[in-house]
């Protein structure tokens, strides 16, 4: 569904992502694997359109979107969630998630209709799902740092995507905080038969869940397989497992 | 969302308002009359401004060039032409709203200062052909004694004219910005890269909002002539750009009616103390370091929040 072809980033003379390799193939959990500084959000963001690469090729659905312009990218079924919580701080969760639903629904130029008549099934939907349909009235800015990385990821799911890329969705929770949203990831993909890829710098949330691991290191990709298969592999243990070893 | 009670209840003391000004004219003194007119000419100026400053985050900083644009368009039209009125009172806003769209078009290609910096170039290049261009526009003198039709001409008649459009010009921009629209402009302000990746063309959306906000100024400009019968390129001027945005930080650039009450606080310093010292833009100085300290959400964003229906976090992120 989404392959990534030999693609290059440099900021300045620094090579944040050289020769990065990725294959998502329809309704898989994919990960993508490396410490911190590997070139994971860098990767996310030429796919989803915020970066452009000097060199590569992204390609989805067999069609070329390399150059794509980020909310076109969006609008072909690629929706995200960000590292750093990236949400509409003095709008409420409700109004969040109905925002990129309304873009979805392509109502967001519609002038004269009242917004809090619309889209309000779909919103309350994807906010029960996600577990956030009490706190649907708070101010998004308010919210716990933990509920707004889930509320990230109710925003993305208001795109409807067929593709939802996940930047380090645990960053900064707690153990258990960290179990529910990976339990949310899960279901998301069961449930909705969603196609998932997500980053982790953390080795144990992944095996666990992904179907399919890419492990980067300075840039590079070093594998992508099974968890067993990457799990196994010298390079890996060396550049990576080693790493946390020491 | 909206909760129903409380807009309901700012509906009734709106309509409430709304007869008290109908029933003025008669009961206070001519003057008083001219002042409340004026006041509702520059409400909808500083209104249309916060449309994209306040509710959209962007820097236009020199919106007073919209307004002259308007105003002098249909004052154009009224003097050379014989076209009817109506056609003029379109013609204004139209024409402010396509200099929004010309200017607007470069502006939201650049970010905060540098959209503030090349609008105030662009627009004070529209200035100057006010003040240029002689033979047109009556140069620095500008022009007076524009033939308004003959039924605004009584004060009272214009008063009313002037009421009314004002009221469904708020209407218009209160339901704009409850709509999908409005609601995704303020989204965009407060953080425009998690819109673009929803799906939405900030640029485009950004666009809209100025080519809208523009065309209410444009209204404004109208109604400016029908109250003063005169043009000048002071409208055009980026003093008064200035002015007008601080009346959106004085009155709460977070709420809707805000603006009104930062215009309404300025043109009666101008009028009441700038009879008995030019030097009334001190007190306003004063003012201003006041609201700095004291109510950085202006007055009627204090106000709400002390009744508690509004919401005060995230501003940094939000004036960023
Ligand atoms: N906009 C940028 N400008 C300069 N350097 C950057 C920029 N973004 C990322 N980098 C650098 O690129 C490298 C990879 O960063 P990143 O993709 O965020 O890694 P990861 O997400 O795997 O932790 C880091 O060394 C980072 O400092
Ligand atoms: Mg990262």
């Amino acid at each position: 569904m989404l392959r990534v072809e030999n693609i290059y980033k440099s900021f300045g003379n620094f090579l944040a992502v050289s020769g990065a390799q990725l294959t998502v193939g329809r309704g898989e959990l994919v990960a993508v694997i490396g410490p911190n500084g590997a070139g994971k959000t860098t990767l996310f963001n030429l796919i989803t359109g915020q970066l452009k690469p000097d060199r590569g090729k992204v390609v989805f659905k067999e069609e070329d979107i390399t150059r794509l312009s980020t909310h076109l990218i969006c609008r072909k079924g690629i929706a995200r969630s960000f590292q750093i919580a990236n949400v509409f701080p003095r709008m409420t969760v409700f109004g969040n998630v109905q925002v990129s639903v309304l873009s979805q629904q392509r109502q967001s130029n519609s002038l004269f209709r009242p917004a809090y008549t619309m889209a309000v099934k779909e919103t309350e939907e994807i906010l029960e799902s996600v577990g956030l349909i009490e706190k649907a009235h708070e101010l998004a800015g308010s919210l716990s740092h933990g509920d707004q990385r889930i509320l990230e990821i109710a925003i993305a799911l208001g795109n409807e995507p067929e593709l939802l890329i996940l930047d380090e969705p645990t960053a900064g929770m707690s153990p258990e905080e960290t179990r529910i949203t990976m339990d949310l990831v899960r279901r998301l993909a069961e449930t909705k038969g969603l196609t998932i890829l997500f980053c982790e710098h953390d080795m144990d949330v992944v095996f666990n869940v992904a179907q399919s691991i890419m492990v980067m290191h300075h840039g590079r990709t070093i594998v992508q397989g099974a968890p067993d298969e990457v799990r196994r592999n010298e390079q890996v243990q060396e550049a990576y497992l080693g790493d946390e070893d020491a | 969302m909206v909760k129903p009670g409380s807009s309901l209840r700012s509906f009734w003391i709106c309509a409430a308002i709304l007869v008290v000004l109908l029933f003025l004219p008669p009961v206070i003194p001519r003057f008083y009359t001219y002042i409340l007119a004026s006041i509702f000419v520059t409400s909808l100026l500083a209104m249309s401004l916060n449309m994209v400053v306040g509710y959209g985050g962007l820097f236009q900083f020199h919106h007073a060039a919209f307004y002259g644009v308007g105003a002098y368009t249909f004052g154009l039209l009224l003097t050379k032409t014989h076209l009817p009125m109506l056609v003029a009172f379109i013609a204004g806003p139209i024409a402010a709203a396509l200099a929004g769209l010309l200017i607007g078009w470069f502006c939201v290609r650049l970010i905060k200062l540098y959209f503030a910096m090349l609008q105030i170039s662009l627009g004070s290049l529209l200035w100057a052909i006010a003040f240029r261009w002689y033979s047109l526009t009556g140069g620095d003198d500008g022009m007076h004694g524009i033939p308004t039709p003959s039924f605004l001409f009584s004060s009272t008649h214009a008063y009313y004219f002037i009421l009314i459009v004002f009221s469904v010009c708020l209407l218009l921009m209160y339901l704009i910005l409850k709509s999908p629209f409005g609601m995704t402009l303020q989204a965009i302000r407060d953080n425009p890269d998690r819109c673009e990746a929803v799906g939405v063309n900030v640029r485009r959306h950004q666009l809209i909002g100025i080519i809208i906000a523009t065309f209410f100024a444009g209204v404004a400009g109208v109604l400016f002539v029908v109250l003063e019968h005169s043009v000048f390129p002071d409208l055009l001027f980026w003093i008064l750009s200035l002015e007008v945005f601080i009346m959106c930080l004085l009155g709460g650039w977070f709420t809707f009616i805000g603006p009104v009450i930062g215009a309404a606080i300025m043109v009666s310093l101008r009028t009441f103390v700038g009879i008995y010292t030019q030097y009334w833009t001190l007190i306003l100085g004063v003012l201003l370091i006041f609201l700095i300290f004291f109510l950085p959400e202006g007055i009627m964003g204090f106000i709400s929040a002390k009744l508690g229906s509004k919401p005060v976090e995230g501003i940094e992120r939000a004036v960023e």
